[in-house]
């Protein structure tokens, strides 16, 4: 049976993590591929890091963090931030990405996820959606690092992301994200049954009941979180052992 | 020396460098002549089936492959490395494979709407003892899979491992010199590292 994935996320911005860490033994703490390493060591099913660079000079580090981050992590490695073409996508593949996130492109050109999938293939591409609560009970897509809103419906913009080749979606909720209060399950739920790819949840987790809730009430595949790990509130371990007290099938190390 | 063959790019850096970290000699290469000359050879790839057998053609890599198979090198198959070892593909067709293994490619049709397709994450491995390069992952092991077609072996007996999603499905063959998975070792940590030491350090056939 297939295990749900538990992806600690890095926010790097000019080769940095970004948010603090309480990780003690790490000589660098703020090294991206020390972390990365830190959290394989531990047992995440996938590492995420997700570039924030606001330069072209900032960006072309990431190349280099992937990199160095294949050399010595033998797990999944998904990429995001800033990706805006098939030869953008490519460059972090052959450094040694699997998986690359594309968010805003996707909004401007959606067939740039068709092209990318077909010629890299639907595992290779995941679309982030940033959702965010209507006062109707549906949710609207924002770009920019959840600053823009685009008057896109999240429920139709999923479905047509999926349509169009990608192979995962990577949804966070931008009311949730930051407020430590769980993920938005009603959002989770509703992408979850109307596609029939993989659902990542993300934004607001503070808890490890928060993570079980986003597999088991809100259906996700997978689970991403950022802080309750960076700080060192809990290791992938302890969320591991507690998912599997709750039921949830998960790969133990 | 191990040749990785680069038939259709993408991300060869994690292979190349799990190989180095179970301790192989590798290159990765797209030279038919290097391919000729090694030791052993494993074939990754992910995409789309019909991208990786125009790879092949494109970069004349067929005829050496099929020489070296031939001649009993050891090889080493991964994702796409499996499945175009087979007759054929499903996937945008069907399409032809290099017919070396008997069988078809098919896409994953789960009934259940909670079974997605790609079958992407850990799954675990139910094998059968007895290879010598199988033999390394233990029955139970979780492994990484990626991908939304798998092989369907006409003979029961090449397939050394299985595994879940919506019924058993081949996760790795076994037919002479040839080995393949379907999952990427080069992604399942430790259980991963330790099937490619297996395939370095043994002869790499049965």
């Amino acid at each position: 049976m297939l295990t749900r994935r538990i992806i600690p996320c890095l926010d790097v911005k000019d080769g940095r993590v970004v948010k603090g860490t309480s990780f003690v033994q790490l000589r660098d703490a703020g090294d991206p591929v020390e972390q990365a390493t830190a959290y394989d060591a531990q047992g995440a099913d996938e590492v995420c890091f997700l570039d924030i660079s606001a330069s072209p000079e900032g960006r072309s580090t990431i190349l280099d963090i992937v990199s160095r981050t294949a050399d010595c992590v033998f797990a999944p490695l998904t990429v995001g931030g800033g990706v805006r073409s098939v030869d953008d996508v490519e460059r972090l593949l052959l450094a040694g990405a699997d998986k690359i996130s594309i968010n805003t492109a996707a909004i401007r050109d959606p067939a740039l996820v068709s092209r990318a999938a077909e010629r890299f293939g639907n595992q290779a591409i995941v679309v982030a959606v940033d959702a965010k609560r209507r006062g109707d009970g549906t949710w609207e897509v924002y770009s920019h690092g959840g600053r823009t809103p685009e008057g896109l419906d999240a429920l139709a913009w999923c479905v047509e992301m999926a349509a169009r080749g990608a192979g995962e979606l990577l949804l966070t909720s931008m009311d949730q994200d930051g407020t430590r209060t769980g993920y938005d399950l009603p959002l989770v739920r509703t992408i979850v049954d109307a596609v029939t790819i993989p659902v990542i949840a993300s934004g607001g987790v503070g808890t490890l009941d928060h993570l079980a809730d986003g597999l088991d009430i809100g259906g996700a595949d997978a689970v991403l979180a950022a802080s309750i790990f960076h700080y060192g509130h809990h290791t992938i371990g302890e969320a591991k052992a507690h998912l599997r007290e709750r039921g949830l099938p998960v790969r133990i190390t | 020396m191990i040749a990785i063959v680069d038939v259709c790019s993408g991300n060869l850096r994690s292979v190349e460098k799990a190989v180095a970290a179970a301790g192989g000699d590798a290159v990765v290469t797209r030279d038919g002549e290097v391919v000729r000359k090694a030791d052993k050879v494993i074939v990754p790839g992910q995409g789309a089936f019909g991208a990786f057998t125009r790879g092949l053609a494109e970069r004349d890599l067929e005829a050496p492959l099929r020489e070296v198979i031939a001649r009993g090198t050891p090889y080493l198959g991964i994702c796409l490395g499996l499945q175009v070892l087979f007759d054929e593909s499903e996937e945008q067709g069907p399409q032809r494979g290099l017919g070396l293994v008997k069988g078809k490619v098919v896409r994953f049709r789960p009934a259940k709407h909670e079974l997605k397709v790609p079958h992407m994450g850990w799954n675990q491995i139910r094998r059968r003892a007895g290879d010598p390069v199988g033999d390394a992952i233990a029955d139970g092991d979780h492994v990484y899979f990626v991908h939304s077609f798998h092989v369907v072996p006409d003979d029961p007996a090449v397939t050394v491992m299985e595994s879940d999603h919506g019924g058993r499905f081949c996760a790795a063959i076994r037919q002479d010199n040839l080995f393949a998975v379907q999952f990427h070792p080069e992604k399942s940590q430790r259980v991963g590292l330790s099937l490619l030491e297996q395939f370095v350090r043994s002869s790499g056939r049965t």
